[in-house]
């Protein structure tokens, strides 16, 4: 069963310089959420301060009771065995072979024997289709198979809490689909918690039960899946919908000027919502909402044709 | 503007600390088992394998010159027969720990900072940290204590070297008596200078080791920074070195009186 995190306004900078401010959301136990903002909003920099690799200048990320950002290193490294993390560039060790990098968190936290962790690491290596590349090195394959063994090694351990960070970038889209889904029956099968840090908005739309956004050094929204695809939010429905018209502009803010320009322009209807991906044997997920339900218990009227099978994901305007 | 004028004048305090405060998580780590065994044969054989020839190559010139200085300037005093026993006491309270941290500094941290920088900046050391694992307890200790051994047996071998050097140009090129050489050899030299040098190569590869580990690991900004870092650590640790050489070989001298001949 998975963790719940509960972050409380959060705020990190480097130097003088402000990354985000004033955080707060919870990420419900066993749920799969994205965190989306445009590039450089510092998405990466909030994952690592979950798993306290940084220290934010205040608030707090309370995990099982436990304060991350002010508990002694000690409790620090006993928490993170809770977590499976994926880095942008799957941070594998260099001087290992695949076999050794996903066999490396067994040999050192547990004492199962060879042939047990022999078994483990070829189940996890099947699992993301890398069986038969077990004794390449790191150095030796492409970034995209980089990444699948980061997530075999991310999930060795059965983490209560799985991290993303930007498990789609790199990646061609039938591999990114293959990977959504490997998320989501994932999330069937351990119940683990997933954060997938991302800017790939088909994944954003359609996998996760919760949506985060992060704009202009905060964050701008964060609630259930349809409440963001339904919401009239100028920043929201700009990102999530991947259009020119709204507040973000090339360089983080559009000036007035450019703001001015656009004021007339209408803004193009909302796309319909997609419905969510499920686990591909069918049996929903503890955390699946019913399409629409959201909408329905909150009275919002979604965009016309959503929920409606096979409809198309192209996005935009 | 005074505050920022403070922050620049005390900012080489601050680095100073953090380095001290790294060294002092590797003691701590020190104890904490299990024990990287593996990782330290390893890294010994590794940190061996790339000083020991040019330690070697050093080492016979340092004490040749030695030879040919002492042996010139001894010879006006008309003292030749204690041209062995200065050649002997100049390679093994000096040059045999100054040589041996040239090289332990230049090639084996070196090597220390751009791997540890690699890591880095590849994000390896953070997925090590996020996997439940010290990277100072499973990296870094083993390599301090691999230095440092490695240390101790290039200082043995650069003091045999560089008599052996000095013997031969003493008695070859500058037709000294073999036997006066060897003979004197004890006259000025005592067993207390043989363990200076020892400690002296101890310290050097503490040093080397700690300052290696700690620029790699605060690598940051891509691969120009991991080379930044190597710059860095080299430099760092001879002025270091050097230093610390000569508060060693100070109070040696306080401690230890001179043999009289």
């Amino acid at each position: 069963m998975g963790v719940e995190i509960q972050v409380t306004d959060l705020t990190k900078s480097f130097g003088k310089q402000l990354i985000w401010g004033d955080v707060t959301l919870t990420i419900p136990a066993g749920e799969i959420c994205v965190m989306l903002g445009p590039s450089g909003t510092g998405k990466s920099v909030f994952l690592k301060t979950l798993i306290g690799l940084l220290k934010p200048d205040r608030g707090s990320v309370i995990i099982e009771g436990v304060d991350i950002a002010t508990c002694p290193e000690k409790q620090l490294y006993e928490i993170r065995k809770l977590f499976g993390v994926l880095f942008q560039d799957g941070a594998m060790f260099g001087s290992m072979t695949l076999y050794d990098n996903v066999a490396f968190p067994l040999r050192e936290h547990t004492k199962k024997h060879e042939s047990e962790i022999r078994d483990i690491v070829m189940e996890k290596m099947e699992l993301v289709g890398l069986l038969g590349a077990e004794d390449k090195l790191p150095g030796e394959i492409s970034g995209g198979m980089r990444k699948r063994a980061g997530l075999a090694r991310a999930l060795v351990l059965d983490p209560e809490i799985v991290l993303c960070d930007e498990p789609d970038s790199g990646l061609d889209p039938v591999r990114t689909s293959f990977l959504n889904q490997l998320i989501v029956d994932l999330n069937a099968q351990i119940d683990a918690t997933f954060l997938i840090v991302t800017h790939d908005i088909n994944t954003a739309r359609s996998v996760p039960d919760n949506i985060g956004l992060l704009y202009h050094k905060h964050l701008a929204m964060f609630g259930p899946r349809e409440m963001l695809l339904s919401s009239e939010e100028p920043v929201v429905r700009q990102f999530l919908n991947a259009q020119k018209v709204g507040p973000i502009g090339m360089s983080e803010e559009k000036d007035a000027d450019e703001l001015e320009a656009e004021k007339d322009q209408d803004l193009p209807p909302l796309p319909p919502i997609p419905l969510q991906l499920e686990p591909s044997n069918g049996i929903p997920r503890r955390s699946q909402r019913a399409p629409g339900e959201w909408c329905r218990t909150h009275g919002v009227e979604p965009p016309p044709g959503s929920f409606e099978p096979n409809m198309t994901m192209a996005t935009g305007a | 503007m005074a505050s920022t004028v403070a922050t620049r004048v005390l900012a080489p305090v601050g680095t100073a600390g953090k380095l001290f405060a790294f060294a002092l998580d590797v003691v701590v780590a020190l104890f904490k088992r299990p024990f990287q065994l593996r990782e330290f044969i390893q890294q010994a054989w590794f940190i061996a394998s790339v000083t020991i020839v040019p330690t070697a190559l050093v080492a016979i010139p340092f004490g040749a010159v030695i030879a040919l200085q002492v042996g010139g300037l001894i010879k006006q005093f008309g003292a030749q027969s204690f041209t062995g026993s200065a050649s002997v006491l100049a390679v093994v309270q000096q040059a045999a720990p100054i040589g041996t941290a040239l090289l332990i500094a230049g090639a084996g941290g070196s090597a220390i900072a751009a791997d540890l920088g690699a890591r880095k900046i590849r994000e390896e050391l953070d997925a090590m940290m996020v996997l439940g694992i010290d990277p100072v307890q499973r990296l870094v200790v083993p390599r301090v204590l691999a230095t440092m051994m490695v240390a101790i047996f290039l200082n043995g071998m650069v003091s045999v070297v560089g008599v052996a050097g000095g013997y031969f140009f003493n008695v070859i090129l500058q037709h000294g008596t073999p036997g006066a050489y060897i003979a004197s050899f004890t006259a000025l030299a005592q067993l207390p200078d043989l363990w200076e040098g020892m400690f002296k190569a101890l310290m050097f590869g503490l040093i080397a080791a700690i300052v290696a580990a700690y620029k790699g690991m605060n690598a940051a900004g891509g691969p120009k920074g991991v080379g930044d870092a190597v710059n860095e650590s080299v430099v760092i640790t001879f002025l270091m070195l050097f230093v610390v050489n000569f508060v060693v070989s100070a109070i040696f001298l306080q401690l230890v009186p001179p043999k009289m001949g």
